[in-house]
């Protein structure tokens, strides 16, 4: 396994400019370098929420792709939000887990069932549409058109190690002007 | 003008809440969405009727801190949404309802059955400690509640939904009696 998190994160980036992107922790700290937009969405305030969030904003905004960045260890604190997603079916739901083994934010401690659990198979068994399970950027690169053109609900496990990683700065990341500026955001699209 | 006639129905003070008056003040606050886990109190006059009524969309949660998030992402599309669940449930939610609901100030609308609270007792002095802690986390964590007992109450419905959106403020809807079907 040599895919990057932020060279995963800089591929994707390139494909959706404009997307409404909920992401969390280690990712999150990534993605606000790589794509600072005004439509990303990070306060999901609680441990393994960004799903939940997501499928709120999937449901009031099915004209649009929602992109969910979330962790393993986020994942696992809300497994059965895999089944609540898939039992809604939002089609413009695309859930990627960037799956690095650890609580990144915490100390990089292992999660429970590292390299034994299968977050594809898991989302598999939930009724994910259509799941993917990567581990080498020349697969994303070459999937990501189909990735981003399936009905969903999508899963994407991506199995990588963190890269060059951000300076997590969690009081400008879940600062109240970006919230109001993602309301704003979203009543004028 | 003195009047001797009186009423010959039931004193709305003293009978359970109707669960079709509160779905039709759900309704006339705007809500299309409704996450839940099922609660004994609200299913037979809340639950089971919304998930057969075509103007709302039922989103069953595996737990209940998700309807916390799923109410939050549609408040964001000024879309309206309620969470039906038991009070246990809101007791296991209140890290999601600290953040999301409270210091992001989202109007996540809670409808909650007070399990096993005994008829015509305060919450407070419930005999069930689970029931009796209710009020006061709520009062703890500066979360608006009401306290729908009778169907007199259920006036406070719409008003309490209708504030929560106007305000961004979370509020919970206490439900210490079971609503008829």
């Amino acid at each position: 396994m040599t895919m990057r998190r932020d060279e995963c994160l800089r591929l994707l980036a390139r494909h959706v400019p404009e997307e409404i992107v909920v992401a969390v922790y280690s990712a999150a700290f990534d993605w606000v370098n790589i794509r600072p937009h005004v439509l990303n969405y990070f306060s999901v305030g609680a441990m393994g929420l960004a799903t939940s969030h997501a499928l709120g904003l999937a449901l009031g905004l099915p004209a649009r792709r929602i992109i969910v960045l979330d962790g393993d260890g986020s994942l696992l604190m809300n497994l059965g939000s895999l089944v609540t997603v898939a039992n809604a079916a939002p089609k413009n739901f695309i859930h990627f887990v960037c799956e690095n083994g650890t609580y990144e934010a915490n100390g990089v401690h292992p999660i429970p069932g590292r390299g034994r659990v299968s977050f594809a198979g898991l989302a598999r068994a939930a009724g994910y549409a259509k799941v993917y399970s990567l581990s080498e950027l020349p697969e994303l690169e070459l999937a990501i058109e189909e990735i981003l053109a399936a009905d969903g609900p999508v899963f994407v496990n991506l199995k990588l190690i963190p890269g060059e990683k951000a300076v997590p700065d969690y009081d400008a990341l879940y600062a109240a002007s970006r919230r109001a500026a993602f309301r704003a955001a979203i009543a004028a699209l | 003008m003195s009047s001797d006639v009186h009423s010959t129905g039931p004193d709305p003070a003293t009978i359970a809440p109707v669960g079709a008056d509160i779905i039709a003040a759900i309704k006339a606050a705007g809500v299309r969405h409704v996450m839940s886990v099922p609660d004994i109190v609200t299913s037979n006059g809340i639950l089971f009727p919304l998930a057969s009524d075509a103007d709302v969309r039922l989103v069953r949660v595996c737990k209940e801190d998700e309807g916390v998030g799923i109410c939050a992402g549609l408040s964001y599309c000024r879309q309206r949404a309620i969470l039906l669940m038991q009070h246990t449930g809101l007791l296991d939610s209140i890290n999601a309802m600290r953040a999301v609901a409270v210091e992001y100030a989202l109007p996540i609308v809670m409808m909650v059955g007070l399990l096993e609270k005994e008829p015509g007792v305060l919450p407070t002095d419930s005999r069930r400690y689970g029931v009796r802690i209710v009020q006061p986390i709520l009062d703890a964590m500066g979360i608006r509640h009401v306290l729908i007992e009778t169907q007199v109450d259920v006036g406070e419905v719409q008003a309490a939904i209708e504030a929560a959106y106007a305000q961004s403020k979370p509020v919970v809807i206490l439900f210490g009696r079971r609503p008829t079907a």
